[in-house]
């Protein structure tokens, strides 16, 4: 197995992330890539909490993980790896060699637009993601397993269906 | 607050004793059925998570502890973006009582229990909601002695 999902969302770790897509996959464990948590023991504990025992889940900054990703891609469970925001996964984008990348959750704030019922996003990470396009990653939005996944063009022109 | 001993209270609308957090209609829709069970639906302020970030959600929670008073917060699912939003919450207020994994029954105990305070109402209504859940038929798999079987 390996990393099954890179997703960008701003809950990371959640309902949707833990039952919708970790039951479904079999998921194993979950690479959690934010700075804050990574130095935060309350944050990870909170995390830590929210995940079923049997799910483990590792905590890095985004600097660590183009060296840490090798041994996760090799793991025999499946994973998730998760950011909170469109900036990181650009990074391990770049720096990590990520090419395919989930929208699963951005949602409002005062300078994004709606994009579509989970997605708002503001002109520089429309821009961003087009740059993730740029270095070959593949990028869809797609909340839930049981959703169809929306092509990155589709989703900046607003052009989905909102179910 | 109202005074148990006056007749009047009854009357008057209940204060709201517990906030409900969940996942999409789970909250608006456990409390309907608390309320057309008995009438008590009232007791509870609603949130759903539908659409907020994290950090709308924690804010949102905080508002609703905060304008109503309530003592108590009943949350859906252990991972769920609310529950995490009300351990945030709980960081700084370990006077509210937050309870995860809420079901019908407990809910409909709390909202009976007007007699006690809110958080001994809690306490017997985790115990009920707990109690509550039971399961019958399935054949082999809900065998007496299985995991889920009939007790």
């Amino acid at each position: 197995m390996s990393i099954a999902l890179f997703r960008i969302d701003d809950r990371l770790i959640h309902g949707q992330v833990v039952v919708g897509w970790g039951q479904p996959l079999d998921i194993g464990f979950i690479v959690l890539v934010d700075d804050v948590v990574a130095t935060s023991e309350w944050e990870q504990e909170l995390y830590r909490m929210g995940t079923p025992p049997d799910m483990h889940v590792y905590f890095h900054a985004v600097s660590e993980v183009g060296e840490v990703l090798p041994k996760y891609e090799a793991d025999r469970r499946a994973g998730i790896l998760l950011t909170g925001d469109i900036d990181s996964m650009l990074r391990l984008v770049r720096e990590a060699g990520v090419r395919k990348v989930n929208l699963g959750g951005i949602h409002h704030r005062s300078d994004r637009k709606q994009k579509l019922r989970y997605v708002f996003l503001s002109p520089s990470e429309e821009e961003r993601l087009r740059e993730m396009s740029r270095f070959g990653a593949t990028v869809t939005a797609q909340d839930v397993p049981a959703a169809h996944p929306v092509e990155l063009d589709d989703v900046l022109q607003a052009r989905a269906a909102t179910p | 607050m109202s005074d148990p001993a006056s007749p009047a209270a009854a009357d008057s609308p209940p204060a709201i004793r517990a906030i409900v957090a969940g996942h999409s209609d789970f909250a608006d829709g456990l409390v309907s059925a608390v309320h057309a069970i008995t009438g008590r639906g009232d007791v509870y302020h609603t949130i759903s998570a539908r659409n907020l970030s994290g950090a709308e959600l924690e804010e949102k929670l905080r508002q609703a502890i905060e304008e109503t008073g309530a003592q108590v917060v009943f949350t859906d699912l252990q991972a769920g973006s609310c529950t995490m939003a009300a351990r945030r919450v709980s960081r700084d207020r370990n006077d509210v009582l937050f309870v995860c994994g809420a079901n019908l029954p407990m809910l409909l105990d709390f909202a009976l229990a007007a007699d006690t305070t809110p958080l001994e109402a809690a306490r017997h209504a985790i115990d009920r909601g707990r109690a509550a859940i039971t399961s019958v038929g399935g054949g082999d798999a809900g065998a007496p002695g299985s995991p889920g079987g009939r007790s």
